[in-house]
């Protein structure tokens, strides 16, 4: 009788841990979406574009520089060490926004063939954003003397986090659904990230230091074409491309 | 036997430190600086070399290797006493805290390989008090203090203190499962001001995340009235009993510490020190509140008999010595 209250003790114990570790599994769903129609041929000769610029309103945060010393070989090897949220240029253009065609295309495109590569140089992703096809290579590439992983952390695609523990090493991945933007970070180097705009045909584009971008080879048709920015979230406006012509749009953040 | 305790004291020592490493990992966003497990980056864990231990890394491989000497440590506390301990529930407890270590081991390897879903990290983060608490127990059961039953004639003999002394380190516990839900949910800012919450009291708008911040805040209300209210007991009619007394100081000064911290926590945006040592401390509060709970309760706890003694001391094949009362 003596050792009741022990065993109700340590059965309590038990009991508590039962309890934090029980709940219901969270893993996403996924559900096969139906094969898209190929898009309508097109004639290229009709096609029109979508050009434009992304402009910054305001005063943006002063980028603030990324101490890096919690790895000496990124230390030493960095070349850029300030915060990258804000890349504006000299006539308050914006760069690293995300244009897309969100809505108004029909049909399926084939991924292009060509590989995106991803580099980690430097203690820092390059390119900062960028756009890939669903089905599409994305090539990882680790250009550092020191260790790297890199985790994505979708939420339509699967998550995935792979070492690259020496210089040199490629992981090639490609995305099975379409999803604006997944997130890449690096663990080990808490201050790298990186955006990828996962599309299902190839009309997007990523703005330049300046602000302007160039969608090309569009068919003709009315569109919803969305801007994304990482720190200022999402705009659309419904764009007009008619044949052979150039649409022009320009989007306007406001900071501050 | 004879360093038998001074054993035990060491493996709650590295316990504690294991906790803070623990801390650590999730206060600096490494949990997943290392991608695979048992391996690191490919390597054999043991010789995984010191130089690439960088950044995230140096946390979260740092977290492994001191879990493997705690894991370790366990083995040889299980061994020593299945070997020479004359109490068989002592001895059953030194197997369920190296069950408790290996459980907690495979839970750490499961939230790595699975991108930290909550509910295995919440486990993890509760087992890990769990067993701090068992092993802080045995050090507790073998100590000399104990074993004599403090020199005292009497048992403590006060029912109300009796349940005080349980609720207490329950109360506790059910505050840490809270602040380990929050922290692995990512609600550690989800209510960014402080004492007040978006500048009232109660929150004007409500979610999941603001919802166990602010339940983990009325815990905290909870665990200081337990914890004064048993302090009031314990020192206003067994003032003269220190083996009580001076835990209950103990648990006093943590409690009003870990408030602090709780609060600077939010204030500094989740300072990476700050939030660490409020881990720690949150840990240390819980194994205090069952030290006084065991020394509340030491009359009911067996003790050492001279023909267990003898017993032992036969199949271990060695002469009986260091027989309790």
């Amino acid at each position: 009788m003596q050792h009741r209250p022990l065993w109700a003790f340590v059965s309590l114990l038990v009991l508590s841990v039962a309890v934090a570790c029980g709940g219901g599994s969270d893993a996403p769903s996924e559900s096969a979406a139906p094969a898209a129609p190929a898009a309508p041929a097109f004639d290229p000769a009709t096609a029109g574009n979508i050009t434009g610029s992304i402009m910054l309103e305001g005063t943006p945060p002063a980028a603030e520089t990324i101490r890096m010393n919690s790895d000496p070989v990124c230390a030493k090897e960095a070349t850029d060490t300030e915060t990258n949220y804000y890349v504006v240029g000299g006539s308050g253009g914006l760069g690293n926004v995300f244009v897309y065609v969100k809505e108004g295309l029909t049909g399926s495109f084939p991924a292009a063939s060509d590989t995106v590569v991803l580099d980690q140089k430097g203690c820092r992703y390059t390119p900062h954003v960028f756009g890939i096809q669903v089905g599409q290579t994305l090539q990882i590439h680790n250009g550092d003397p020191t260790l790297h992983n890199i985790h994505a952390t979708p939420t339509a695609n699967a998550e995935f986090n792979t070492g690259q523990p020496i210089q040199g090493m490629t992981f090639d991945r490609t995305f099975d659904t379409a999803e604006v933007m997944v997130p890449f970070k690096c663990d080990v180097h808490g201050w790298m990230n990186s955006y990828v705009g996962v599309v299902d045909h190839p009309f997007f584009a990523v703005s330049g230091g300046d602000g302007s971008f160039d969608i090309s080879t569009l068919p003709p048709g009315d569109y919803v074409v969305e801007a994304w920015h990482e720190e200022l979230g999402t705009q659309t406006q419904n764009v007009t491309v008619g044949e052979g012509a150039t649409a022009d749009v320009s989007f306007t953040f406001i900071v501050g | 036997m004879r360093w038998l305790h001074p054993y035990t004291k060491l493996l709650a020592a590295a316990s504690l430190l294991l906790v803070t490493a623990g801390g650590l990992v999730t206060s600096t966003g490494s949990g997943l600086a290392v991608p695979d497990w048992p391996n690191t980056y490919g390597y054999f864990m043991f010789s995984f070399p010191p130089s690439m231990m960088v950044g995230g890394i140096f946390y979260e491989h740092g977290h492994r290797l001191i879990a493997s000497a705690v894991g370790l440590l366990t083995i040889g506390l299980a061994v020593w006493l299945s070997r020479g301990e004359p109490r068989p529930w002592v001895r059953r407890l030194g197997w369920a805290a190296l069950g408790a270590v290996i459980v907690q081991g495979a839970l750490g390897g499961l939230t790595v390989l699975f991108f930290l879903p909550a509910p295995i990290s919440i486990g993890h983060a509760a087992l890990a008090q769990v067993f701090f608490v068992l092993i802080v127990s045995l050090a507790i059961f073998t100590s000399p203090g104990w074993l004599a039953h403090y020199d005292r004639s009497a048992p403590v003999g006060d029912r109300t203190l009796a349940r005080l002394a349980l609720l207490t380190p329950a109360i506790i516990f059910g505050q840490i499962l809270l602040g380990a839900t929050m922290r692995h949910t990512g609600a550690g800012l989800a209510i960014p001001d402080f004492p007040l919450a978006f500048g009232h009291l109660l929150p004007p708008t409500w979610s999941f995340a603001i919802g166990i911040h602010f339940a983990h805040r009325v815990g905290a209300v909870v665990v200081t009235a337990a914890i004064f209210v048993t302090a009031g007991r314990v020192l206003s009619h067994h003032g003269a009993r220190r083996e009580l007394t001076r835990p209950t100081g103990l648990l006093v000064a943590l409690v009003l510490a870990q408030i602090g911290l709780g609060a600077w926590t939010v204030l500094s945006a989740k300072h990476v020190a700050i939030n660490t040592a409020h881990v720690t401390t949150g840990g240390a509060l819980l194994v205090t509140a069952a030290v006084l709970t065991l020394r509340v309760h030491r009359h009911r706890f067996s003790d050492v008999t001279a023909g267990r003694v003898a017993r032992m001391a036969a199949a271990v094949g060695a002469a009986p010595s260091g027989a309790g009362p």
